[in-house]
């Protein structure tokens, strides 16, 4: 789960990861409640789970409650590439004497995790790692030993920060490592790290991936679902418990497994049509689950034919047909369904569904059958 | 020959009293499998369909002498039942565990790497392995496989492998051993251990590699198989419409930047020599193709 700045900076307050004293909220008034409550200059700041709102004018610098007022009713309801701003965070102005960039994440080849320092941080961090990999400092951490202290002063002398930030950065850095593992992140982010001119170290920014396999002891997550994703389709597959990603295609997409569910997506654009979203159903494909499934796929104006692409191993397919037409008694469905069927218990499954096909349940015998079937349906 | 296991191989559950672990168990021991062993705290002493059930890993193999581990616990439990299961003498831990937080498996693969180094941990979150006719560990479906080689499998996603079972079994072409590696972020075996251990192998004599988005462990196994490779591979890679930053279901099924791309890993493999296929079919034809002129 992707958190917004402002859940970010309320989560580093957790580590107590210094940020700047601010608040969230959806509404003008509020906005200029929370300026007063905070002190001027404030910064107003659009949320959304993208980068390059800076650019596009969605943060901006208020020095009293009318420009507040201003900045607030211009960025609520903005267009930041494809997103729409709903949240602002207001916080108080900072000094900057110097930007840094930090943050964890797993280092899949080496197994451990990567801590990553820069004094070359800000919004042009991506152009420095490309021309000038040495202005990052990469720090290898095993995970059974963790960061302590004294590598962590070490770690900022080698990333060159200034001296007078380098003790506070060191103790921050223990922080944010502390977030990372205990915290359950799969990437802790901060871009810019600021120096203030008063000597301070600040996290000005927070970009924090939470590993949703580890929600089990984060009670406290639950509290930032709630403007989790703004697709009413994958609202509404969360609800029904489904594992549901939203696309801007024509074949609505039924499978069992993640790797059986990308490759259909590969296979439908291989024979030139495109997936309206990926579903794994995963194990167990009774009849409710189908009937979930094909509900949300149903309410997607875009859908015009359906792949129900199922290979049985555990799951068996007799029980998959049966799920399909339950779903049917109680859903009315309005494309037509393309089925491929196969592994354990194929045959039985095909002879169930045998005496319902009719123009809009289609059986094929192949995957790639069936995708061809499907896209030509879609595309008709 | 088989790798990782074979028909002599003693296999303990551990979570045999539980829903999947006896549902599991069970069928791989009517696989054949020499299932000969449970483990669940506290019921030492009980016993799930004649097999015995142990309090403890340590108790199991002291009984038993079993090797290997097939660790069926929800992901609470999983981390500390594969260090269990490495400190009760275990050496093969076979865990099909979805949904262990990713930094408990870092932690586990290091503390297996460092005080266990001769234990091979597969998975989590995988299928399982089997070799046709001999072992069966995990949850793939015995039937779709066709023993005799001499085409060995691995593949990180768990539908991909039984289709790919299925594609060769159909043609009546048999596997040496089918891997599930898994689809997690930390995997306790990768591709290169499984693909050396195919080269070594004299009965497999081509294997078919399935790969998916994400990491570089596809890259990675392309560099190994163009030094070291001396048996033709045959490679599919799922995601390549997948959208750039959303997980695919599997953890590790994640695009970031330009790194992980299905093309970028197609790429590397076909530069290694790798037959490289648009789908699953494809791969299969191909494989038959290769088999048959063999």
């Amino acid at each position: 789960m992707d958190l917004f700045e402002y859940q970010g900076k309320q989560y580093f307050a957790r580590y107590d990861i210094p940020v700047s004293p601010g608040d969230a909220t959806d509404s003008v008034d509020e906005a200029v409640a929370i300026a007063d409550r905070i002190g001027y200059p404030v910064v107003v700041k659009a949320q959304v789970k993208v980068g390059g709102r800076g650019k596009a004018g969605g943060i901006q610098l208020a020095d009293n409650a009318e420009e507040v007022r201003k900045h607030a009713t211009n960025i609520l309801g903005m267009d930041i590439k494809g997103h729409t701003v709903h949240i602002i965070w207001i916080e108080r102005s900072s000094d900057i004497k110097k930007e840094y960039y930090a943050s964890f994440t797993l280092d899949r080849p080496n197994k451990k995790h990567l801590g990553m320092l820069s004094a070359q941080g800000g919004v042009e961090i991506e152009v420095v790692a490309e021309e000038d990999p040495t202005a990052i400092s990469l720090l290898s951490i095993d995970p059974i030993k963790g960061l302590d202290l004294a590598t962590a002063q070490q770690w900022v002398k080698d990333a060159k920060l200034d001296d007078e930030a380098q003790a506070q950065a060191a103790e921050l850095l223990v922080k944010l490592y502390r977030c990372y593992t205990e915290g359950d992140c799969d990437l802790a982010e901060i871009n810019p790290l600021i120096l203030t001119p008063q000597g301070n170290v600040h996290a000005l920014d927070a970009k924090v991936t939470l590993d949703e396999n580890a929600s089990f002891r984060h009670p406290e997550w639950e509290a930032f679902r709630a403007n989790e994703t703004e697709d009413p389709r994958e609202k509404m597959a969360k609800e029904k418990g489904l594992n549901y990603i939203g696309l801007d295609g024509t074949v609505g997409i039924i499978a069992n497994g993640a790797g059986l569910a990308m490759s259909t997506l590969d296979v439908v654009n291989q024979v030139g049509g495109t997936a309206a979203n990926f579903l794994d159903i995963g194990g167990g494909a009774n009849a409710d689950v189908m009937a979930a499934a094909l509900e949300v796929i149903n309410a997607d104006p875009k859908v015009k034919a359906i792949f129900v692409n199922i290979f049985g191993g555990i799951t068996r397919v007799d029980e998959v047909a049966k799920g399909v037409l339950g779903a049917l008694e109680k859903v009315t469905i309005n494309s037509p369904i393309v089925l491929r069927l196969d592994g354990t218990n194929a045959i039985e499954g095909r002879a169930i569904l045998a005496p319902h096909l009719n123009e809009k349940l289609i059986t094929e015998p192949t995957m790639l059958d069936a995708a061809r079937r499907a896209v030509g349906l879609a595309n008709a | 020959m088989s790798i990782f296991v074979d028909e002599n191989t003693k296999v303990i559950v551990q979570g045999l009293t539980g829903g999947q672990g006896r549902f599991h168990g069970l069928r791989n021991r009517d696989y054949g499998t020499k299932v000969v062993g449970g483990v669940t705290p506290g019921k030492g002493g009980t016993d799930v369909d004649g097999i015995p059930v142990f309090n403890s890993v340590k108790e199991a193999v002291d009984a038993t002498g079993a090797t290997a581990s097939f660790v069926s616990v929800p992901p609470k439990f999983a981390a500390a039942a594969i260090l269990e299961a490495a400190e009760g003498g275990i050496t093969f831990i076979v865990c099909i565990t979805e949904g262990i937080p990713a930094q408990d498996e870092a932690v586990t693969y290091n503390r297996l790497k460092q005080d266990f180094p001769n234990v091979r941990l597969l998975g989590p979150n995988c299928p399982g392995i089997i070799s046709p006719g001999k072992c069966n560990i995990g949850i793939t479906s015995g039937d779709i496989a066709l023993p005799g080689g001499p085409v060995g499998i691995v593949s990180r996603s768990g539908t991909l492998t039984y289709q790919a079972l299925h594609e060769l079994s159909q043609q009546g072409i048999g596997q040496t051993t089918c891997v599930g590696i898994g689809g997690d972020p930390v995997p306790g075996t990768n591709f290169i251990d499984c693909l050396k251990a195919f080269n070594d192998d004299p009965e497999t004599k081509a294997v078919m590699m399935i790969g998916e988005i994400g990491g570089s462990e596809e890259e990675n196994a392309a560099e190994w198989i163009k030094a070291n490779m001396t048996k033709p591979v045959v490679s599919y890679i799922a995601g390549v419409t997948a959208p750039p930053g959303r997980k695919m279901g599997h953890a590790g099924a994640i695009i970031s930047g330009s790194k992980g791309t299905a093309q970028a890993k197609m790429d590397a493999l076909r530069e290694a020599g790798v037959h490289v296929c648009q789908n699953p079919t494809e791969a299969g034809e191909k494989m038959v193709e290769i088999v048959r002129a063999l």
